[in-house]
């Protein structure tokens, strides 16, 4: 009896963050009432857009790749007992790093420039993850801030570039100085892998990377100690494990999976670099993260999930005329029942210790 | 640059530095409340952007801007109160419950931006009140004495809760419940009842913060306005090292580069304007650099308290 208790309670864990997004749809059936939009006709809507045809997933899975890999990063640092709210930033100078590079060699062949071009992105997110990291280690700097801060200096960063040094020339010339990069050459481009839609090989990376982070974490010493570090930092210490390498570490890796993100959107969808390229890409790769409890495999789904409600937001829109802000809001929300919702599971381990 | 060691351009920078002083004053003294009970708010952000939201669209549609800023204090009340049922009933994640809090409030404030406004409308808001006498002062009655009232209320507020903190048995509490909640819990002092309280003063404020930018201090409203303005008022905190003087000596730190940034914006110096945007956060992340090495924050800050754990 007791095994099966555990089962059912192990089930009852994975199937909180469902509760979560239940509730948080249902909360916002009461908004759009409230705005005079019928729940049932705008759900209908967000779901036929996102799964009900090969366009709508296809869109679905290309929304939900670049959240999986800054889930993935995410899920690194959170383990390792760091916050990282940096996503945002970091995958912006990822894509910026891929595309420097894309454009710095255009005669190069494929088969070497689109490597290089990926390697760029993961270092540019690992170099702005790295600062918080550092500083974390260093001097004790609550990475929570400095991170957040690293997003907006990225966004300042990205514009300055994009008006100025990046800025493709085409633009000047016709004088409508858009601000974004020159097109990549083709070559760099990740193959499509449904014609006529924007689905490339950007997810299938993606999907490899979550069962490698799922090694490393798991099955590597390296991975271990970076879940220890989260697990008890004390304790860490005591076992001889350097808490605050692992710390930094955490965060790097991080901003690693934040940048091929970054670069992935570059080279698979976009194939140029531009203003608003992320559009929240960093902060719901958290909301992703957490749904997926924090487990690399776990958020595939979710990514998939948040991607689809992405991809509805603007069918909703369009549908019954209710601005898809609205899933901005209930991505809060699911945040907010996710993490209070750890209290059930600390609820039951303690009575579980108390009772056996 | 010599252009910016003129007089009138020097007294300009220094009235509108602070001007921009008061959002950063509210939010900051309110976070500082908190975090010295032991909470680390993170959502002022999302609470500041329902303030500015709500403060500008009630004073646009009432035309009484103080029942805008009521109805700013009451949202952000409501916010606060959620944050502090999170973080202390429910024990939950302080800063990753923090940014789901910003997340909806970012989320909803632009859901409503788009449904009753849609488009970026000013207001015409607090008007400057010149004080008597001291208003008439050469220079300094220019730059201190002739702000709207919610600019003076900021600057007030600084000796206000320094008083309170330092001064009152609700302050003792506070900090006792910051510093150790075990032993102040066993002398009486409900350490929830303490934090809701904090929570909640701080979610007034940084409602009042938002309404400050958006019927006193800009008198509009946009999506996304206050641009990472509640988190670095969070990150004042820190550099502030939790006390009332050291969060003003940041805050007008900060309005200053922040006023020195736009002038040199308006002017079109040498300085690409990005690159000019960039410096508060950039000087947020070494004021928190130089802070961690002298100030020591509240023992149990971001520790949940359960009775009988620990």
């Amino acid at each position: 009896m007791p095994y099966v208790k555990r089962i059912l309670s192990g089930w009852a864990e994975a199937l909180l963050p469902v509760a979560a997004v239940a509730l948080a749809l249902l909360i916002g059936a009461g908004m759009l009432l409230a705005l005079g939009a019928d729940p049932l006709k705008a759900y209908s809507a967000m779901l036929q857009g996102a799964a009900g045809n090969v366009s709508g997933i296809t869109q679905t899975l290309v929304k939900a790749t670049p959240l999986l890999l800054v889930g993935l990063g995410i899920t690194i640092a959170f383990r390792g007992g760091v916050i990282n709210i940096g996503g945002e930033g970091q995958l912006i100078v990822g894509a910026l790093a891929a595309t420097a590079m894309a454009l710095a060699f255009p005669e190069w062949p494929g088969v070497i420039l689109l490597p290089l071009a990926l390697a760029a992105g993961v270092a540019g997110g690992a170099a702005w993850g790295g600062v918080p990291g550092v500083l974390k280690a260093r001097l004790g700097v609550n990475e929570i801030l400095s991170t957040i801060m690293m997003n907006q200096i990225a966004i300042q960063l990205s514009n300055y570039l994009l008006r100025g040094p990046m800025i493709d020339p085409a633009e000047i010339a016709r004088g409508t100085q858009i601000a974004q990069s020159a097109q990549l050459p083709q070559q760099v481009w990740l193959i499509r892998l449904v014609p006529r839609t924007l689905l490339n090989g950007g997810a299938i990376i993606a999907v490899v990377m979550a069962v490698l982070v799922y090694i490393f974490l798991w099955r590597t010493t390296i991975g271990y100690r970076i879940r220890a570090v989260g697990l008890n930092a004390e304790a860490a210490r005591y076992a001889g494990i350097r808490v605050p390498v692992y710390q930094a570490l955490a965060l790097v890796l991080g901003g690693a999976f934040a940048g091929l993100a970054g670069a992935v959107e570059v080279l698979g969808v976009q194939h140029r670099m531009m203003e608003g390229l992320s559009g929240g890409y960093g902060f719901s790769g958290i909301v992703a993260a957490l749904f997926g409890k924090l487990h690399p495999l776990g958020a595939i789904p979710a990514s998939i999930l948040f991607g689809g409600l992405l991809v509805g937001a603007d069918k909703m829109q369009r549908a019954v005329q209710v601005p898809s802000a609205l899933i901005g809001a209930l991505q809060g929300l699911v945040v907010l029942f996710v993490v209070s919702s750890d209290i059930w599971a600390r609820y039951r381990a303690r009575r579980r210790q108390t009772y056996g | 640059m010599g252009e910016l060691f003129t007089l009138p351009v020097l007294l300009g920078i220094a009235y509108s530095g602070v001007r921009l002083a008061t959002p950063y004053l509210y939010a900051a003294l309110g976070e500082m409340f908190a975090q010295r009970s032991g909470v680390l708010n993170l959502g002022v952000e999302g609470i500041m952007l329902m303030g500015a939201y709500t403060g500008f669209f009630v004073g646009m549609t009432t035309g009484n801007l103080w029942l805008g800023l009521l109805s700013a204090a009451l949202v952000g009340l409501l916010m606060g109160l959620l944050m502090a049922f999170i973080s202390v009933t429910l024990q939950a994640e302080q800063g990753i419950s923090g940014i789901g809090l910003h997340l909806f409030g970012l989320g909803l404030s632009s859901l409503l931006f788009k449904k009753t406004l849609g488009s970026v409308e000013t207001i015409s808001g607090f008007q400057p009140v010149k004080i008597p006498l001291l208003g008439d002062l050469p220079l300094v009655g220019e730059v201190f004495f002739n702000h709207s009232v919610l600019v003076y209320g900021a600057f007030l507020l600084v000796p206000l809760a320094a008083w309170v903190l330092n001064r009152t048995t609700l302050g003792l509490r506070i900090r006792a419940v910051g510093q150790n909640p075990e032993a102040a819990d066993s002398l009486g002092v409900s350490v929830a009842g303490i934090r809701y309280f904090t929570v909640s003063l701080g979610g007034v404020l940084a409602g009042v913060a938002g309404a400050s930018l958006s019927i006193a201090l800009i008198n509009l409203f946009q999506e996304n306005m206050t641009n990472g303005q509640g988190f670095i008022a969070v990150a004042l905190v820190y550099f502030g090292s939790w006390s009332p003087l050291g969060v003003l000596a940041g805050a007008l730190l900060f309005s200053f580069v922040n006023a020195l940034q736009l002038w040199i914006q308006v002017k079109g110096i040498n300085l690409p304007s990005d690159v000019a945007v960039m410096m508060p956060y950039v000087l947020t992340i070494a004021a928190l650099t130089f802070a961690v090495r002298r100030a020591r924050q509240p023992a149990a800050l971001t520790k949940p308290f359960a009775r009988g754990e620990g």
